[in-house]
């Protein structure tokens, strides 16, 4: 079941690459069927959802791969991966239905989306450090394709900055998982029997190596500051599809990888690496906000406010691997908020994403100062905007409240100093105030005039991301319940 | 000891279809010359199926009196070296059709062959030896058959750095038959227990130096972008790959036979550094494919070295260094065969909307691509990581942390050759990729046969692993 979720877009993705009789219509609306069909599938899956335990996988798969290096196709669910493989099936949803009206070689764009969309289902489902990193590489080459192919203004460059970038953190990641797995007795790669074992507990100099080793990887990827240089210009040259995909589900590799790889495999190094963790997180949060504050250009402050909104996940992550002198409750709730924050950021800024790509698709720019007044042309474009930003700095009532509500309510115990990035929800306040102000209100002026309002497949491609949002923000509990028993699994790994 | 000459049926099979096809292109006419080309196959098949059934038969052994070994990496590179060759002429088969010296060609690739192999199972220095002059005079012939001035200048920096080189390796063969009395390995490792270190180590410098020339590393690789530029392309793919198996295999088997108390490991460790580091540092600035693609493989040959640097330490060092050999000749050779299929596309820009002129060639040239990088699922990704892995387990981190570096700085240049594939051809109509003068449609077949065998042999590495993890005889 879970493997067809998986390979399910990527068999479709071959048949439409390898079929040129595939009319290039038809092909926009297979990609939607399928991403469709697939987010059934999760659904039923969310429905059916019992872990037999805490700790326990669901729809749990294994098959022999590579026994002479203690590799194999292992998948399974948690509460942790679950809510991201369903984030990231949603997602791709969207971005189908967004593209139906994209003309430039929708077949082939169909056909990487897929594929995109297999290797995040994949990265997500795995429960084998090479299967992950498969999926993780393959992730990075078909975004590399999507910016490269469908970008613009200066792609070529920002796609290759993208691709070398995270190809060094994969790189990283893939040494600390080689220590990882020579540290094992007997040698595994497999992400149950690791974090079973914790093979590095008593080597702290190793294991501080390894971590320091997964910790770039993973930094690179989710991005905090200081290795976030290559995200800006990846997403502003990106497609608004591919954004929506880089910001929302991608990124999510990152702090995925540190709730499910470093903080139950190696809990010790966690503990004594907490604090950098969580300065990391805290700068993250600030400098994203600071710099988001100085844009002009509205999708690279977007982009900048993704550094901010992953900081959160990251400080919180971090709070959590402050066992002395905490609760373990604390500690729970701060980790549930990380993963709910996650899912709630990737749901929010993709759709801000694709707003912003309608700026361009209908005026060619993203500069702030080229729009005022859209509310009165294109009124439901204004009032998802309005919708999307208020989610996004935070309001209570939307999915980023109930995340950076847990975050803070979870770390302050363990760490008080985490009250340092508190202005980072002022700020991001400020500035997404502002944008509204720019772009919507006052006379319609410069671009604004004659803007289209959403067209009917805009519509739903965003409205839903939004929905889901509210949903989450109003009704958290169906998300919670599932995150919950896995997050308390992770915090008594980390206190081991 | 047992002759055991059936144990030595694969090089039978290659040396027999050497010498029929030389008789018979002696006496073909003109164009009936692709009758040798039914010999080679013929003798190569032979050669790959006989291998196999030995791989799967009885453990290690030896023939003839213990200097030529029969077990899993003879076994390995045997069959590698006999589907590379294969794919070599698959490759080549649009360029040597109708070639002048077309039997000439295939007799000297199939010696070349059975040269590289009696490397890989050579058990005494003397046979390593006799290897490498086999291994290493066919190929001045068939680099310098192109005729052309590069391929004159890339024949004659073969010749003088394989004259050079060999003389080490002979020179080197000598002093550790000096000092040991012994050319056998296994009396060799008893011989050398006693004798003075500085000889041991001035041998052994001798004796690598000589197998870098074969594997194009470091300090041994100036010929390899000549050549790999200079020649006949289905002749550069060959000696881009083949040499390779039997020279590395063949340091594994020399170095395991040397005494411990020897800092060998070290040596070898710096010559992959500087074979991947130099290799990349190239590669950077070449407009040319096969250029490119030259000094592509010098770095390679550096991520080989890292099992070899650990030979008989790591348990995965042995499984590792054959299976990246497999990943790396496979991989190779389909990028070759994106050459090979339009040769008049000579600098990376001529592969400009080659997406949608051959969307299949170019698919091809991706995987095979971003395989030499080291993408999973490829096949050369699972030799990375298995390489990776045996290095770190014998403490050669640092190597490990250089190795990945270089990955990622390779990324550069294959992208260079990747991005032109994937923009629009807005070039005048009448010129660009669809009008070259010359397509062949079987190198086309063969890379993306080679390049769907590369990604295959990735997602199935476990069978492949385990195929490669039998004993070395002793």
């Amino acid at each position: 079941m879970l493997s067809l979720v998986i390979f399910l877009p990527l068999a479709a993705a071959v048949v439409l690459a390898a079929a040129p009789g595939i009319a290039e219509r038809a092909a926009r609306w297979v990609w939607v069927g399928i991403t469709l069909t697939d987010l059934a599938l999760v659904v039923g899956m969310w429905v059916a959802f019992q872990p037999s335990g805490p700790g326990q996988l669901a729809f749990e798969e294994q098959l022999e791969w590579i026994p002479n290096v203690g590799s194999s196709y292992h998948i399974g669910l948690d509460g942790l991966s679950l809510p991201l493989v369903a984030l990231t099936a949603v997602i791709f949803t969207a971005c189908a239905i967004y593209e139906l009206r994209q003309e430039d070689r929708p077949r082939a764009q169909a056909a990487l989306f897929l594929f995109l969309q297999s290797t995040c289902l994949g990265l997500f489902a795995a429960q084998d450090l090479i299967l992950f990193f498969v999926f993780f590489d393959l992730s990075i080459v078909g975004m590399y394709f999507v910016i490269a192919g469908w970008g613009h203004g200066n792609a070529a460059r920002s796609a290759l900055k993208f691709f070398l970038y995270t190809f060094l953190g994969s790189l990283a990641l893939l040494l600390g998982f080689i220590g990882l797995f020579l540290a094992a007795e007997p040698h595994t790669f497999d992400m149950v029997e690791l974090a079973a074992a914790a093979p590095l507990q008593d080597n702290p100099i190793a294991g501080n190596l390894i971590m320091a080793a997964l910790v770039i990887g993973l930094a690179i990827k989710t991005p905090t500051f200081p290795f976030h240089t290559w995200l800006p210009p990846a997403h502003t040259d990106a497609p608004a599809a591919g954004s929506a995909v880089l910001a929302g589900v991608l990124l999510k590799m990152g702090t995925y990888g540190f709730v499910r790889i470093t903080m139950p495999m190696m809990p010790d190094a966690w503990r004594d690496w907490a604090w950098v963790i969580i300065a990391v997180g805290i700068v993250s949060v600030l400098y994203g906000a600071l710099v988001a504050l100085a844009q002009t250009d509205l999708k690279r402050m977007i982009a900048y406010t993704s550094v901010n909104h992953m900081g959160y996940v990251v400080l919180a992550v971090g709070a959590a691997g402050v066992v002395s002198g905490s609760d373990a409750v604390a500690r729970q709730v701060a980790v549930t908020g990380a993963v709910t924050q996650m899912v709630s950021h990737g749901l929010i800024t993709a759709a801000l994403f694709l707003l912003a790509g309608i700026l361009r698709d209908r005026a060619g720019t993203y500069a702030m100062d080229a729009y005022g007044g859209l509310a009165k042309p294109a009124p439901k474009y204004a009032a998802l905007f309005a919708v999307g930003a208020f989610a996004s700095l935070g309001l209570p009532g939307f999915s980023g409240f109930i995340a950076e509500f847990q975050i803070f309510a979870g770390s302050i115990g363990p760490a008080p100093v985490v009250l340092l990035a508190l202005p980072g929800i002022l700020i991001t306040a400020a500035l997404f105030l502002r944008a509204l102000q720019r772009l919507l209100t006052g006379e319609t002026r410069g671009k604004s005039v004659g803007f289209a309002d959403l067209r009917p497949t805009e519509m739903s491609s965003i409205a839903p991301l939004l929905l889901l949002a509210v949903v989450i923000g109003v009704f958290p509990r169906w998300l919670l319940d599932v995150i919950e028993p896995a997050a308390a699994v992770v915090v008594d790994l980390v206190g081991r | 000891m047992a002759m055991n000459p059936l144990g030595l049926l694969p090089e039978i099979c290659l040396m027999a279809g050497a010498v029929i096809g030389l008789l018979a292109g002696s006496f073909l006419p003109r164009n009936r010359q692709w009758v040798t080309r039914l010999i080679a196959v013929a003798a190569l098949l032979a050669s790959a199926i006989t291998a196999l059934t030995a791989m799967s038969g009885a453990a290690a052994e030896t023939a003839f009196e213990g200097t030529f070994a029969i077990d899993a990496p003879t076994g390995a590179a045997r069959l590698i070296i006999a589907v590379s060759t294969l794919l070599v002429i698959a490759l080549g088969a649009g360029e040597l059709a109708g070639h002048p010296r077309e039997s000439e060609i295939y007799v000297l690739l199939l010696l070349a062959s059975l040269g590289a192999a009696i490397m890989a199972g050579a058990n005494d220095l003397l046979v390593l030896v006799v290897g490498y002059l086999l291994a290493t005079i066919p190929l001045y012939a068939l680099i310098g058959l192109r005729r052309t001035p590069k391929a004159a200048e890339a024949a004659l920096k073969t010749y003088l750095l394989g004259a050079l080189l060999g003389i080490a390796l002979m020179l080197g063969v000598t002093m550790l038959y000096g000092v040991s009395g012994a050319t056998g390995y296994q009396a060799l490792t008893q011989g050398l227990a006693e004798a003075p270190p500085t000889v041991i180590i001035v041998g052994i410098v001798g004796v690598v130096a000589g197998l870098m020339f074969k594997a194009g590393g470091v300090p041994g690789h100036f010929w390899v972008p000549d050549a790999a530029q200079g020649a006949g392309i289905a002749a550069a793919a060959f000696l881009t790959t083949v040499p390779k198996i039997g020279a590395l295999v063949a340091a594994y088997r020399f170095l395991t036979a040397i005494p411990e108390t020897i800092p060998w490991p070290l040596l070898v460790a710096v010559l992959a550094a500087a074979s991947m580091s130099l290799g990349n540092l190239a590669a950077f600035a070449q407009t040319d494919a096969r250029r490119l693609l030259g000094w592509s493989t010098v770095s390679q040959v550096g991520y080989m070295l890292l099992p070899v640097a650990v030979a008989g330490q790591a348990d995965l060092a042995l499984p590792s260094l054959l299976f990246y050999l497999a990943a790396y000749s496979v991989t190779n050779l389909a990028a070759f065969a994106v050459v090979a299929s339009a040769p008049g596309r000579g600098s990376l820009k001529d592969y400009r909307g080659l997406v949608t002129t051959n969307p299949w060639l170019a698919g091809a040239l991706v995987v095979s691509l971003l395989s030499l990088v080291g993408t999973p699922p490829t096949a050369v990704f699972v030799g990375k990581l298995t390489t990776f892995t045996a290095a770190w387990d014998d403490g050669f981190e640092w190597l490990v942390i250089v190795a990945a570096l270089n990955t990622v700085a390779s990324l550069f240049y294959y992208l260079r050759w990747i991005v032109p594939v994937f923009k629009h051809n807005e070039k005048r109509p009448g010129a660009g990729a669809d009008t070259l003068p010359v397509t062949h449609r079987a190198s086309t077949v063969t890379a993306v046969v080679a390049s769907a065998v590369v990604l295959a042999v990735g997602i199935f590495a476990g069978p492949v692993l385990t195929l490669f993890s039998g004993p070395m005889a002793q």
